[in-house]
């Protein structure tokens, strides 16, 4: 059994913000990284999945597009349990469809039995290189699952979460793409000394084929207008509570 | 320029966002055409017949809920079949389903949770955000004669007024499909209703620790508060999802919203915007909470709390 989970270096914007000279991004130094939250669930799915189900040779593999810093984020992924990783050089952000075919031939390449994609990239909530990505690859998919019952062969049972937080129950034929929901499993977190071992895994670097034309392009990004914006309340914790207290009694009256 | 809507149902009921994308169709020149994709698409069509529609088409699909195969092979034959230069779907779980694979299959233009529209002389451009909601950009699709757009919900309000729509037929043949929906799972009945009340005192991750818990559970208390929470809090098991507010959690509307450590991400605004009065505490000054809360303090969330419950 092979499972491929596609993951993702997220960039967290801090308390400032300036943008690059032509405006279509954020200037690089003002963004901290990390492991895409949602990633880390699937990662943690998968092993899971491979620790219930699994014999020799089976294989978690982590794939991620993106410049040689993001595989810290892989490592990470490494040192919960994942066997190797597949780093595709990729060279800035891009727009999920044009992603999505940049990946396609690499996992398609691995043959597995799932794929995993978390619901959505926390930098820029797109929701949508896993569906792409499983169109590519010519893949059932199911898009935010926060549950797996599977025997490691044939249709699998997943739960679907829709909003207001009803569950839709599928049946899903494998070989299937599923985008991982938070709050499906508990990420383990990785002792010193598997984060040692990681840094011996494998990451093989492969260059992405030509790419197919971009779904959209940035025009300009800019800090949004507060609008109305809020009131700030100034002053100490004791002004601030006071002020909240005032507030909160007029409105209740 | 043609925009198409994809109408969106549960159960039998037509959904909220349908309309809102109907108010976001209207934005943009030339007609709207609403579709409804369902077994018994004749059942909506009242409901879809909104001022601002000029056509309805309904696609008569086999199962009774949604599948994303059947509704992608739905679209593409619509989008074949009507050429919309535009087509609107809500950014729901739905959506997430099967909206980038049509995207990815008819080489659209494409972008996800868009919350405004514009038209200039280089075409369509949408906007979205970035980076936490801490940053907006516009976004155009050079070289693309047809674009979907996954489209925020709340974003736009609903369409209303009765409208003198047409209605159509378009027969699509949908091979069988390999994602089959079997029942739907209620979720359980919680301990408390925060929907019904008039304040909610409601903390995120901002909090850190399960152990900082009680304190707030007994400030809650003391301030004739329900205490409500963003969704990590349910992740990590710490409260149950009866109390999480957002578009996977409830939706409310109390007089107060009190946010404390809470960083404003679209799925958890989608349940608490109308609030009657929001304010919110955070030590980020850029969090996008702060953009619709009427009263905001860039402060530690504790140390405001501690200084609340002297006063209650
Ligand atoms: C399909 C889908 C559905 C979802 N549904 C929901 C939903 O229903 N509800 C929901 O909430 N989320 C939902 N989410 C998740 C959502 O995207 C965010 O991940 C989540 O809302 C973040 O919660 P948060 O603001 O508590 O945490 P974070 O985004 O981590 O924010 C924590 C905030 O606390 C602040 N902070 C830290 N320490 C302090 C301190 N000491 N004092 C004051 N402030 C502090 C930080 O500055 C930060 O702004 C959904 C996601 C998806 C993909
Ligand atoms: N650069 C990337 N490399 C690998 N996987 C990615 C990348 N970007 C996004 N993904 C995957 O797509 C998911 C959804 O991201 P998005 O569509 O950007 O919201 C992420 O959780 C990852 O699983």
């Amino acid at each position: 059994m092979k499972i491929v989970v596609c993951v993702k270096q997220v960039a967290a914007l801090g308390d400032e913000v300036e943008f690059t000279p032509d405006e279509r991004d954020v200037d690089p130094d003002y963004l901290d990284y990390a492991l895409n939250e949602w990633d880390a669930y699937a990662t943690e799915e998968a092993l899971r999945l491979r620790e219930r189900l699994g014999s020799d040779g089976d294989e978690v593999v982590v794939v991620s597009a993106g410049p040689e810093q993001v595989e810290e984020a892989m490592r990470r992924c490494l040192a919960m349990g994942a066997d190797r990783g597949v780093r595709l050089t990729l060279d800035g952000p891009t727009d999920p469809i044009a992603l999505a075919r940049a990946l396609a031939p690499t996992v398609e390449r691995e043959s597995p039995d799932l794929v995993f994609a978390g619901v959505q990239s926390s930098d820029s909530v797109q929701a949508a290189t896993g569906t792409a990505l499983a169109d590519l690859l010519g893949l059932p998919r199911v898009a935010v699952v926060t549950k797996i019952e599977w025997d490691g062969s044939g249709p699998a049972r997943v739960n679907r979460e829709l909003e207001g937080g009803l569950v839709d129950v599928v049946e899903v034929d494998t070989p299937a793409l599923l985008t991982i929901q938070t709050g499906i499993n508990e990420p383990r977190y990785a002792t010193l000394r598997a984060i040692k071992q990681a840094e011996q895994k494998e990451i093989e670097v492969i260059e992405p084929e030509a790419g197919g034309e971009p779904a959209y392009r940035i025009r300009r990004m800019f800090v949004p207008s507060r609008g109305e914006g809020a009131e700030m309340l100034d002053g100490s914790p004791a002004a601030v509570a006071q002020r909240i207290a005032e507030i909160v009694r007029e409105r209740l009256q | 320029m043609t925009t198409l809507v994809v109408a969106e149902h549960l159960q039998g009921r037509l959904r909220e966002i349908t309309l809102e994308l109907v108010s976001a169709a209207k934005e943009l020149d030339g007609p709207v055409a609403v579709a409804v994709i369902a077994r018994d698409p004749a059942s909506l069509t009242e409901m879809v017949n909104v001022e601002g529609v000029d056509e309805i088409v309904n696609v008569r699909v086999e199962p009774e809920e949604f599948e994303s195969d059947v509704y992608q092979q739905a679209l593409a034959a619509l989008i074949a079949d009507r050429q919309p230069e535009v087509t609107l779907l809500g950014f729901t779980i739905n959506s997430m389903g099967y909206g980038p694979a049509v995207a990815v299959r008819e080489g659209l233009g494409f972008a996800s949770d868009v919350y405004g529209l514009a038209q200039d002389e280089n075409g369509l451009v949408a906007t979205r955000s970035f980076y936490g909601a801490k940053v907006s950009a516009e976004i155009e699709f050079p070289g693309k004669r047809q674009v979907l757009l996954l489209v925020r919900p709340t974003a736009w309000p609903p369409a209303q007024g009765s409208g003198s729509a047409s209605v159509s037929e378009l027969a699509v043949e949908t091979a069988g499909s390999r994602a089959r929906h079997l029942d739907f799972e209620q979720v359980a009945a919680s301990d408390v209703d925060i929907t019904t009340a008039d304040f909610l005192l409601s903390i995120g991750r901002g909090v850190g620790e399960k152990e900082n818990l009680p304190q707030l559970e007994e400030l809650a208390g003391k301030m004739n508060a329900i205490l409500s929470v963003s969704r990590p809090l349910v992740d990590a098991g710490w409260m149950p999802n009866g109390r999480q507010v957002g578009q996977s959690g409830k939706t409310v509307k109390p007089k107060v919203y009190l946010a404390l450590g809470i960083s404003g991400a679209v799925q958890h605004l989608a349940g608490m915007k109308t609030s009657g009065t929001i304010i919110a505490v955070n030590t980020d000054p850029e969090a996008a909470i702060f953009n619709v809360a009427h009263y905001g303090s860039v402060a530690d969330l504790f140390d405001v709390a501690e200084e609340l419950d002297k006063l209650f």
